[in-house]
């Protein structure tokens, strides 16, 4: 319980004293997670919702494919990027490996079939309220995804966010692709992981309390920015 | 005035292995307004989407003479489909997809939402209407394309008696401006007013079609004289 406290503390008086090394860690933690999200997301909400309005005929065996990339071990997944950019793979020559970027792509690849998932759900449940009235319309079917994106943007923040929660968490792929090098490739979560194989449990908890603060406060501002006048009526109804 | 026959051979619709029309055979004549008449579940949805092109049969022939498109149709559904956005966003949709400039599109949905008596709800989400404003948005938006048919199933279901009078009368306007009507009702009383064509349905299947006047004095067959004595139909 003295852990806890001390480290909350300690994480206190890192914010406050405005620690370099704290700052510089957590801006890079956003700094990854959010850039994979964003990539993600432009990639998993459209290929979500295409998946959601058409009918072809392995598109039972794609959503399966994309609930069972949902729960794949991110360190499998940093096992494989590891392989693809180190020297000896075929994107060795970028010379990505340790970098952000590297950590980046990992982190994409772990968020993405979570986005596409819940996009698919959220859109195809629209879709079916919507469909007949397209069909009547002649709509084409890019203007039908778009119009869905659009009315279904609340949700599709949602999904965006679930992804984002599970990417500033994640510490298993990023330790192997980005190696946790001090100025350069090291993030709160492998700072936690690197301080409390020290012993040093006060500071990690420290950073495990600002890890949680910095997520609860990315939520909520995007939440507070996508609220429309029509969301606020949703939240009533 | 658009003129046009629809004519239908042998027309059979089914879902999930279960018979929800026909087999049909009709002749549907460029009559200003024809009313799909019958008691629930008597087939009505199902012919207004077959004609529409909403279902596919499962086999027989539906020919248009001449061919309306589908830009130029209209369908209204008994429970109104709503764009989770603003009234005027609903109502200038339509155009917005047929690649109307948005300025053109909000002065045009603006004079439909005056026509409609919901001008003053133009930015409230339509969702938030009540039964009767949601069935006017929808109709706005409807024939805001001009459009030189209009199907309408079942549209004043459910309504208080005024909200039926506006929307009656907003069909009738759209009928003297030139659109042609097609409207699922069991209303007797709606049919009478509107007056045209009947095609009544019973069972899936076509038991009549002719004038509203001759329907309602003169019906051939047992099963429309018990459906006008109020009687229900086994």
């Amino acid at each position: 319980m003295s852990d806890l406290f001390d480290g909350f503390i300690q994480a206190l008086m890192l914010i406050f004293t405005l620690d370099k090394d704290l700052y510089v860690i957590s801006g890079r933690s956003l700094q990854v997670t959010l850039t994979a999200t964003l990539i993600a997301s432009l990639v998993g909400i459209p290929f979500g919702s295409w998946l959601a309005v058409s009918n072809f005929r392995f598109r039972s065996s794609i959503i399966v494919l994309i609930n069972a990339l949902m729960g794949l071990p991110p360190v499998v997944i940093g096992l494989l990027v590891y392989l693809l950019l180190s020297n000896s793979g075929p994107f060795g020559v970028f010379n990505l490996l340790f970098t952000p970027m590297a950590m980046i792509i990992a982190q994409f690849l772990i968020i993405l079939p979570i986005i596409a998932s819940v996009s698919h759900r959220t859109i195809r449940s629209l879709w079916e309220e919507y469909r007949d009235f397209f069909v009547s319309l002649n709509a084409t079917r890019w203007q039908i995804i778009l119009t869905l994106i659009k009315d279904a943007r609340r949700s599709l923040v949602t999904a965006s966010l679930a992804g984002f929660g599970r990417g500033i968490g994640e510490v298993g792929a990023i330790m192997i692709v980005g190696g946790n090098i001090d100025h350069a490739t090291r993030v709160l979560t492998t700072a936690i992981s690197l301080e409390t194989s020290r012993g040093n449990f006060n500071l990690a908890m420290a950073l495990g309390i600002i890890l949680i603060l910095l997520s609860i406060t990315i939520n909520f501002l995007i939440h507070i920015t996508v609220k429309s006048k029509y969301e606020q009526l949703d939240d009533q109804l | 005035m658009t003129n046009y026959k629809i004519n239908g051979t042998d027309l059979i619709l089914e879902k999930n292995n279960h018979n929800l029309l026909g087999p049909i055979t009709f002749e549907l004549l460029n009559s200003s307004c024809i009313i799909i008449l019958g008691q629930n579940g008597a087939g009505k949805t199902s012919f207004l989407r077959l004609l529409h092109g909403l279902d596919k049969p499962k086999s027989g022939l539906l020919t248009w003479d001449p061919y309306i498109g589908l830009e130029e149709q209209s369908f209204i559904f008994q429970s109104p489909v709503i764009l989770k956005r603003s009234v005027l966003e609903n109502v200038v949709y339509p155009l917005l997809l047929r690649g109307v400039s948005r300025t053109d599109s909000v002065s045009k949905a603006e004079h439909w939402l005056e026509k409609t008596s919901l001008i003053h709800k133009a930015n409230e989400p339509a969702l938030s209407l009540s039964g009767g404003e949601k069935q006017r948005m929808v109709i706005a938006r409807s024939l805001i394309c001009s459009p030189k048919l209009l199907f309408l199933d079942e549209p004043t279901v459910n309504l208080d008696g005024e909200s039926k009078l506006t929307i009656e009368n907003l069909l009738k306007q759209a009928i003297n401006e030139g659109t042609k009507i097609i409207m699922a009702t069991h209303d007797l009383g709606q049919v009478k007013r509107l007056g045209g064509d009947i095609v009544f349905l019973h069972h899936g299947k076509i038991v009549e079609i002719g004038s509203v006047a001759l329907f309602f004095n003169k019906p051939k067959t047992d099963a429309a004289f018990k459906f006008l004595q109020g009687e229900i139909l086994q």
